[in-house]
């Protein structure tokens, strides 16, 4: 049993770090109804911006602010400039682009600043937080933030003019356009929130898995089970789908004898497999109803 | 589509260039043919090789075209079963002796299984959401090959080396190129294959699911069924490809299946057009050299470069290679059409 409450605890650490990633795979799906699978490299982008601007001698928090407005731009920008062209184009049209995004962000952050793995620094210190070292502050501070940016993003989402308008921009664009909202904008929007999102969630992260190019590759596969197990629709889900995939993994890793040691990337593949075909709306998701 | 519509209904383009059409394929097959069998006598062997995979990769993308452009679904997850094939025929010919022509049917039963069994919870997924599971599915790949519990068969890290066959009854070509034909051979058959299921009873049923999946199942297409047997017959074809390049390059091991290979494919499935099955084989060539032409562009900022030309190739061409090529033939046929009358 102790063992037992030893991995929960491990589990939710790290779990935190898939909610992170799970709300911003959330999020981007929120406002533009696709996957994006450049949604991980944005994010270590985003972190390498942070590393760079403390390198040049930046005190933490600003250099976190700092990075956060950038991204948030960079967001706005790559929708508008590479991805509003391809407005109204198929859905296979979009996911090419977001390989080429993943291929492009991926190359030029191994390309500027090398593929060495760099240590990068936690504000919260890594002291343990409850004595028996497995959970740190680090592992309690993300879960803290975590948790505060849900809070702030559903008083987004449902208490503020721009936030309804997003969600209606998001549901049904074409009724949004005619009450008179700016959909191109709602849009550019999502993507500038979902790239500050993963940018927050790419430096708690990098204190853990340390900043190399390719440290988001199968967090983003976690992530995406988080999501799926919470249901795609909602960032609540998101983060509890996030921390059960943490636990789960690590239950699996300690009980099931081969599968959880060496195949934990197959734990992702077999709970994103079976939530979506026992329960495709995940927990909290709600379905989406088609009429014929 | 909107596009091939327009052209199709232009009144003044129809009846006589049809045949006209039917004969410019039937003279660029003999054409693509007689160039493709001089090709390797004239080539250095290394570039025979890279052109059997480009074909190899071409039979995969056709499983592809099947799934997704006349069935409509996606997948991200190909490299699973271009591994799976791979690894069939390197285990039946390192542990059981057999025959590498005997391996490439049982890859394809195998892989047809397997993509019938994950087609199984596929048919409750749509859009998005095969293509996570998909993409899932080419992530934990590489670590089930390598895991302990088979490494037994399968070498795990180490991977299976295996030898390339010699041309058959004393023919005096290397065994490079007996591999290109044999894959030319092969490919031209399952191209064929492939154009017969989208031409038949079964590909019209497979194109009214993509369309309208309701009004199919009110006219009695048995939905499940048909997907999940599309599922597995992409999984068949990919999985003789991949049978076929485990040979090619005499190595299987499981990093070569990685989710690399799965976009590597996918992108060449829409570059070459998603529901052209010659295309297929613009779409292989793409895959094999684009990689290496952004590599000479630039080393450190190969990935970049490849994704540039990736952006632009879907803003210059939305319907891939096929889609350009009808445009273009459109517009001569058209042009020729109006000058032939007076």
């Amino acid at each position: 049993m102790d063992l037992f409450l030893h991995q929960v605890l491990a589990g939710l650490a790290t779990g935190g770090i898939y909610a992170c990633m799970a709300l911003a795979i959330v999020m981007i799906y929120q406002a533009i109804d696709h996957l994006n699978f450049a949604q991980g490299e944005m994010a270590m982008f985003s972190t390498f911006i942070a590393w760079q601007l403390m390198q040049w001698g930046l005190p933490y928090w600003v250099a976190f602010v700092a990075t956060i407005v950038i991204s948030f731009a960079a967001g706005v920008l790559l929708e508008q400039t590479v991805l509003r062209p391809l407005h109204g184009a198929p859905v296979l049209s979009h996911i090419v682009v977001f390989i080429a995004l993943f291929a492009i962000l991926n190359s030029a952050a191994g390309f500027i600043w090398d593929y060495t793995v760099k240590p990068f620094p936690t504000p919260f210190g890594t002291q343990p937080l409850f004595g028996q070292g497995l959970m740190s502050a680090h592992d309690g501070g993300m879960i803290a933030v975590t948790l505060i940016i849900l809070v702030l993003l559903y008083l987004f989402f449902r208490h503020t003019r721009i936030g309804l308008a997003m969600r209606a921009a998001a549901a049904n664009p074409a009724s949004a356009r005619l009450v008179g909202i700016r959909v191109g904008w709602m849009v550019a929007l999502g993507w500038g929130m979902a790239a500050a999102i993963g940018a927050v969630a790419g430096m708690l992260i990098a204190p853990v898995v340390f900043l190399e190019p390719n440290m988001m590759i199968s967090i983003l596969l976690y992530g995406f089970a988080g999501a799926v197990v919470g249901g795609l629709t909602s960032p609540l889900g998101a983060v509890i789908g996030g921390f059960s995939v943490g636990v789960i993994e690590n239950l699996a890793g300690t009980f099931i004898p081969y599968v959880g040691r060496e195949m934990k990337l197959t734990i992702a593949l077999a709970l994103i497999v079976a939530v979506l075909t026992v329960k495709p709306s995940g927990l909290l998701g709600r379905r989406v109803m088609t009429r014929v | 589509m909107a596009q091939q519509d327009i052209s199709f209904s232009d009144t003044a383009v129809r009846g006589l260039p049809s045949v006209e059409q039917n004969s410019w394929a039937l003279w660029g097959t003999v054409l693509f043919l007689a160039v493709a069998i001089a090709l390797p006598f004239f080539l250095r062997s290394f570039v025979v090789f890279q052109l059997t995979l480009a074909m190899i990769y071409a039979i995969a993308i056709i499983g592809l075209v099947l799934l997704t452009g006349i069935n409509g679904q996606f997948s991200l997850g190909h490299s699973a079963f271009f591994g799976i094939g791979a690894y069939t025929a390197a285990v039946l010919m390192d542990q059981f002796g057999v025959s590498f022509y005997w391996t490439l049917p049982v890859a394809g039963v195998v892989c047809f299984v397997f993509g019938f069994l994950f087609g199984l919870p596929a048919l409750r997924l749509e859009g998005i959401y095969l293509a996570l599971a998909t993409f899932a599915l080419a992530i934990a790949m590489p670590q089930i090959l390598k895991s302990s519990l088979f490494e037994h068969w399968t070498g795990g890290v180490q991977g299976i080396v295996l030898i390339k066959p010699d041309a058959p009854f004393g023919l005096p070509i290397s065994s490079d190129q007996w591999l290109y034909f044999l894959t030319l051979a092969i490919g031209l058959m399952l191209a064929v294959c492939a154009m017969n299921i989208v031409n038949s009873r079964t590909g019209r049923a497979l194109i009214a699911i993509r369309d309208n999946p309701i009004a199919a199942r009110a006219m009695g297409i048995d939905i499940s069924l048909y997907k999940t047997l599309a599922f597995g017959v992409s999984a068949l074809f990919t999985g003789i490809a991949g049978a076929l390049s485990g040979v090619a390059i005499q190595f299987v091991a499981p990093d070569s299946f990685t989710f690399n290979l799965a976009i590597g494919l996918f992108v060449g499935l829409v570059v070459g057009g998603v529901q052209s099955i010659p295309a297929a084989l613009f779409g292989g060539l793409f895959v094999l050299f684009v990689p290496n032409i952004a590599e000479s562009v630039s080393k450190g900022l190969a990935g970049a470069v490849y994704g540039v030309i990736l952006i632009l190739v879907i803003y210059m061409m939305p319907s891939g290679a096929a889609g350009l090529a009808r445009l273009v033939a459109d517009k001569v046929l058209m042009k020729a059409h109006r000058k032939g009358p007076r």
